[in-house]
């Protein structure tokens, strides 16, 4: 599995603001198009791993919306993130399939590994987890992905190990 | 007998049951002079439960290996590929000799599905040497005007597959009589219902068909602009349908003067939806391209009239356009043969859920629930019992075992206070709580309701409240009554599709399973077991060995017992996380 590249830039948002010369490129494609504000936003996060407000007002500046309507755009659709997310992005699906095949044990296990809760981020910044409405591989639930891979026919203690061996591959302890 | 050709199964159903670790090993195999064949991909076949799928093809014909991981790889090249030796007892499907899975497939009808598991979707090529596009190439080559292909559409009796069921020829000839000189067709493939997926498999496992369908709709309604609204978590789906545009257009399908027609011109991109089950309707779906927020709009006026930029635009579901071309080739004749006097053709299923054979399956219309279960889905599995089953995702209804025998069709499955839907169907058995189901679409439609109207966000709230104090325990009398009140409300104050149907799962549960209701709240008694606030858990005096394990286990303490003697758990203290029922290693533990 290759490591979600769109991330790189999360790393080097802690030490300071994000530099918003990233989507000069995608800013100069979109210009004059009607209807290019969500996926001026889709890019925008492809690049950073989220939506940094710095990023939003030069975004603002250059398309002539208002940031409020950008925030509520933005807002309005779950894909769209305003806080760095972690190397591994970790969804796991709570689709009718995967919640009668018992979704939630899965999610107990992950939250209790990862120690953290649903939406947040492992203080190394390696994973972050997300429950999400449906991943569309139902035939194989309980389903999860990790990046844009789909790991599917999961037990709890599957999820678990999945989870270590990028740990160990990352070189993390566990 | 050296094989000609090995296939590999690459739709994200293939990929999550592990096909890209025998897509590389496959490679390295014939890198490495193993192996002397082509390695080629495709799509899905519908048999998601048998991934990975390999097929192999030689002078004989071809056979379907399942459940393909290294080791049966292994098997599979030793024997097969290398003597040429068959291991019958992995063949799940063959073209000639019988195989494991061969009644997977004998009440299907293979219309929408026709290509896929069969070609290659990155490969144009594959798609033409099956038929493809030329439905369109007939249009140009005998002068098809654009209304004949409107008639024969309505002539057919398909009506919309994405769950509304509006007769789709009737909303392309509102479109084509608009006097607007800029006309829309935008393809809804954002398919959110939790539990659907066949949009997705047909996109990634045959594009072309989609985009085959939507030139001739173009076409039809004189439309030049052409928008795939499709989910963003799709990846595959998404990658694939921009390959095929660009091959598409290298090959003179898009752009202008499309198969010499003159003056047709049609351009096609994706938009990528952005999360969210409310864009799955029309006039939301149109905010959402447009780039604003995904609310929907009162109708009238409907898109076919004013929709994309002001502009007549005529939205379809991708099955309805993957359906156009097979219908132009075969006549609508040949469509409305199939099914029942207000449902024709066929229509594409997601089998999942407690059946043995989870998948695709694509059956005429007019079959009964029971006969998809039993045939395709290859019936419950082992040990349990058929209780219900949940068609249309949220916006549906769950339907008792009992109602096994209703034949599909819009009108019969609408009279259970079920609906068509997508076609999402969720087989649930003797261990599912349906308080519990109804409070988990309550909670999605809860999460997923855009915010516009009031009934729709504070109502759905407001029973999602209600349904979750009955699942922890707390219901009290009358609880029922105001879900229903609610939910009466709920339907008739709602602009759109997602208000007006969220109530459904709640009244098909409270009409079908009022007794697990009732049980929840009188009884404070979960009848499956799943609703955990409600369970109590002691401990079997004739079992329990005294060995201190659950005592130990538990996180808070609230079972206590000497060495070698009978434990005990103080269920005033007991928070049911269910650790002592797992720990216990003489199943000592009584859960009820």
């Amino acid at each position: 599995m290759a490591p979600q590249s769109k991330n790189e830039h999360s790393q080097k948002v802690n030490q300071g603001l994000p530099d918003p010369g990233l989507i000069n490129d995608l800013l100069e494609k979109s210009a004059g198009k009607k209807g290019s504000l969500i996926p001026i936003l889709q890019g925008t996060q492809d690049v950073y791993g989220y939506l940094p407000a710095n990023v939003l007002r030069v975004i603002s500046d250059r398309t002539g919306y208002s940031v409020s309507t950008i925030y509520g755009v933005a807002s309005f659709y779950s894909q769209f993130r305003f806080h760095p997310v972690g190397k591994y992005m970790v969804r796991v699906c709570h689709g009718t399939a995967c919640h009668v095949q018992n979704a939630n044990a899965i999610e107990q296990a992950l939250q209790d590994e990862l120690k953290i809760d649903d939406g947040c981020t492992t203080e190394d910044h390696l994973f972050t987890l997300e429950t999400v409405a449906c991943l569309g591989c139902c035939s194989l639930a309980p389903v999860m992905m990790i990046g844009e891979e789909a790991h599917g026919n999961l037990t709890p203690e599957a999820a678990v190990r999945i989870i270590r061996s990028i740990r160990r591959r990352e070189g993390g302890a566990l | 007998m050296t094989p000609k050709k090995i296939i590999l199964g690459m739709g994200s159903c293939g990929l999550a049951a592990g096909a890209s670790k025998i897509w590389d090993r496959l490679n390295a195999l014939r890198q490495s002079g193993t192996i002397d064949c082509n390695i080629s991909a495709t799509g899905c076949i519908g048999m998601c439960y048998m991934e990975p799928l390999l097929e192999v093809v030689d002078e004989k014909g071809s056979v379907i290996y399942g459940k393909v991981d290294e080791t049966r790889l292994d098997e599979i090249i030793e024997s097969h590929i290398l003597k040429g030796e068959i291991l019958a007892h992995y063949v799940v499907k063959s073209t000639f000799m019988p195989a494991s899975e061969d009644s997977f497939f004998t009440s299907q009808k293979r219309i929408v599905l026709r290509n896929c598991g069969q070609i290659d979707p990155e490969n144009i090529d594959e798609y033409i040497q099956r038929g493809g596009y030329e439905a369109l190439k007939h249009i140009a080559r005998e002068n098809v005007p654009p209304d004949s292909i409107i008639d024969e559409v309505i002539a057919s009796g398909m009506r919309g597959r994405g769950g509304g069921g509006f007769p789709s020829g009737m909303k392309w000839r509102i479109t084509r009589n608009s006097d607007s000189p800029l006309k829309y067709l935008v393809c809804n493939a954002d398919e959110g219902d939790p539990g659907a997926f066949m949009d997705r498999s047909i996109i990634e496992s045959d594009p072309h068909s989609v985009i085959e369908g939507m030139i001739i709709a173009a076409y039809a309604i004189g439309a030049s602009v052409g928008v795939i609204y499709c989910r963003a978590e799709y990846p595959l789906a998404v990658k694939r349908l921009k390959g095929a545009i660009a091959q598409a257009g290298e090959r003179g399908f898009l752009g202008c003067d499309i198969v010499g027609i003159n003056n047709f011109c049609f351009s096609l991109e994706v938009k990528e939806g952005a999360g969210a089950f409310v864009c799955g309707e029309e006039t939301a779906l149109i905010a959402s391209v447009e780039g604003r927020r995904g609310m929907p709009r009162r109708k009238p006026p409907f898109p076919s009239e004013s929709g994309l930029w002001d502009g007549p635009t005529s939205i379809n579901n991708v099955e309805t356009f993957t359906n156009v071309p097979w219908i132009i080739l075969n006549g609508s004749k040949a469509f409305s043969s199939i099914g029942t006097s207000g449902s024709k053709g066929t229509k594409v299923f997601a089998l999942t859920g407690k059946v043995r054979r989870g998948g695709l399956a694509e059956v005429p219309m007019g079959i009964t629930i029971n006969e998809i279960i039993n045939g395709p889905g290859g019936g419950i599995r082992e040990g349990h019992k058929f209780k219900a089953v949940q068609l249309g995702g949220p916006s549906g209804g769950c339907l008792p075992a009992s109602l096994g025998d209703v034949a599909i069709d819009y009108e019969s499955l609408t009279s259970t206070g079920a609906i068509m839907g997508s076609g999402g169907m969720v087989v649930m058995d003797e261990t599912t709580c349906m308080v519990d189901v109804a409070r988990f679409f309550l909670d999605f439609t809860c999460h997923e309701s855009c915010g516009k109207c009031t009934f729709c966000r504070l109502g759905t709230k407001r029973m999602l409240e209600i349904l979750e104090r009955i699942c922890e325990g707390n219901g009290s009398e009358g609880d029922i009554e105001l879900l229903e009140d609610l939910a009466h409300e709920i339907i008739s104050s709602s602009l759109c599709g997602l208000g007006q149907t969220a109530p459904n799962p709640v009244l098909t549960t409270i009409r079908y399973f009022r007794d697990e209701y009732e049980a929840h709240i009188k009884e404070k008694r979960c009848p499956t077991g799943v609703c955990t606030k409600l369970l109590t858990y002691s401990i079997l005096p004739d079992r329990c060995t005294g060995c201190t394990i659950c005592a130990r286990e538990c996180p808070v303490s609230a079972i206590s017992g000497e060495k070698k003697k009978t434990h005990f758990i103080d269920v005033n203290l007991c928070t049911r996380c269910g650790t002592c029922f797992i720990k216990c290693p003489f199943k000592a533990i009584e859960r009820k």
